[in-house]
């Protein structure tokens, strides 16, 4: 049926807009369906393809889905032990300040086990990108509740709902490293629909040229689904991450040129 | 007068049925097959010919499955 309102007239080699870059390996990701890795991951490439940095790249993926990326980006990665990512990229890119170094990381590696990493790696002001994504929830091993999760949301480990006075409350650990002077770039982004898609290839890129410019640490924050850890369909789950997590974990710049957004309204 | 018009290939193979690519697009060019593909995936297809080549697409899909084809068509 496919066929029937394919057009040869226009599937030229010309007439190609947009397809998948040759910067992801050609084999097919191991994400469940729907799960906003593959568009990160996809945004990601294509701004280091623009760059044409593919050369002077150095990816840090720690543990957690997150850990998968080696397999799908086509540039030199490195394991990291879990939470250590910021760690390894300090040493990364103070042995090559002149590459773009920089990490991966989900909610449960970045804001639980990494908490101490990533706030020191923010504070001393290295030269690196991190990318944040963040879906409330420990994906990969079962959708346990991790410090993102929100108040009254189930995860394996809450069933009822995160009970706030006895679990906690959720960590806004974006917020949170803002605050800190070595961080120059703070945003936070979506990959769900083709705006924010955008949007998130913007940030990145800037986060990027931030990065030649030596500037210091930059952050980007991605507000992912986890269908399978919440337990919903991929169009669900997106409807519900609007509903739901965006109006805690808003989007837009948090820090803009080492000055914080709030702060200059 | 020329027209924009526009077409996708979608990689069935790759493709994993997420469906968000079906709210992304604005025409509506796009919906799930009764088939599956040999994983077992019920996968987008194309089913008319309102496409404008606009991307949507292609960049909401988590798998990268979809190449977006524009042109310039002359019309009478």
């Amino acid at each position: 049926m496919t066929e029937q309102f394919a057009k040869p007239e226009i599937q030229k080699p010309e007439n190609i807009v947009y397809k998948r870059t040759d910067l992801l390996v050609d084999r097919p990701l191991s994400y469940c369906p729907g799960c906003g890795h593959g568009t990160a991951h996809r945004m990601l490439m294509e701004v280091i393809e623009e760059m044409d940095i593919q050369e002077k790249t150095i990816g840090i993926s720690p543990v957690g889905c997150s850990v998968l990326a080696y397999d799908f980006l086509d540039i030199d990665m490195i394991g990291a032990a879990h939470g250590r990512a910021p760690a390894l990229a300090t040493a990364v890119k103070r042995m090559w300040p002149d590459h773009f170094v920089f990490t991966y990381q989900g909610d449960g590696d970045l804001a639980a086990i990494g908490t101490a990493e990533t706030i020191h790696a923010c504070n001393r002001g290295e030269n690196i990108t991190v990318i944040f994504i963040n879906n409330g929830i420990y994906g990969m091993t079962g959708g346990q509740m991790a410090p993102t999760t929100l108040p009254g949301m189930r995860s394996s480990t809450s069933p009822y709902g995160r009970d706030v006075p006895t679990m906690g409350h959720p960590l806004k650990i974006t917020e949170l490293i803002s605050h800190l002077p070595g961080v120059y770039y703070v945003t936070r982004q979506a990959v769900h629909t083709p705006g924010n898609v955008r949007k998130t290839k913007k940030a990145i890129r800037k986060a990027f040229e931030l990065q030649k410019e030596n500037k210091g640490l930059c952050f980007i924050e991605i507000v992912s689904n986890c269908n399978s850890g919440w337990k919903m369909t991929p169009v669900q789950s997106n409807k519900w991450m609007e509903d739901n997590m965006f109006p805690f974990y808003e989007l837009g710049d948090i820090k803009v040129d080492g000055k914080l957004v709030e702060a200059a309204k | 007068m020329a027209k924009i018009k526009g077409d996708i290939v979608i990689n069935t193979e790759r493709c994993k049925g997420c469906e968000v690519c079906l709210a992304a697009c604005p025409f509506t060019v796009i919906a799930m097959s009764k088939e599956v593909n040999s994983k077992g995936y019920h996968f987008a297809m194309k089913v008319n010919d309102e496409c404008t080549g606009c991307t949507n697409c292609a960049l909401v899909c988590p798998d990268g499955v979809i190449t977006v084809y524009r042109a310039k068509v002359a019309t009478e």
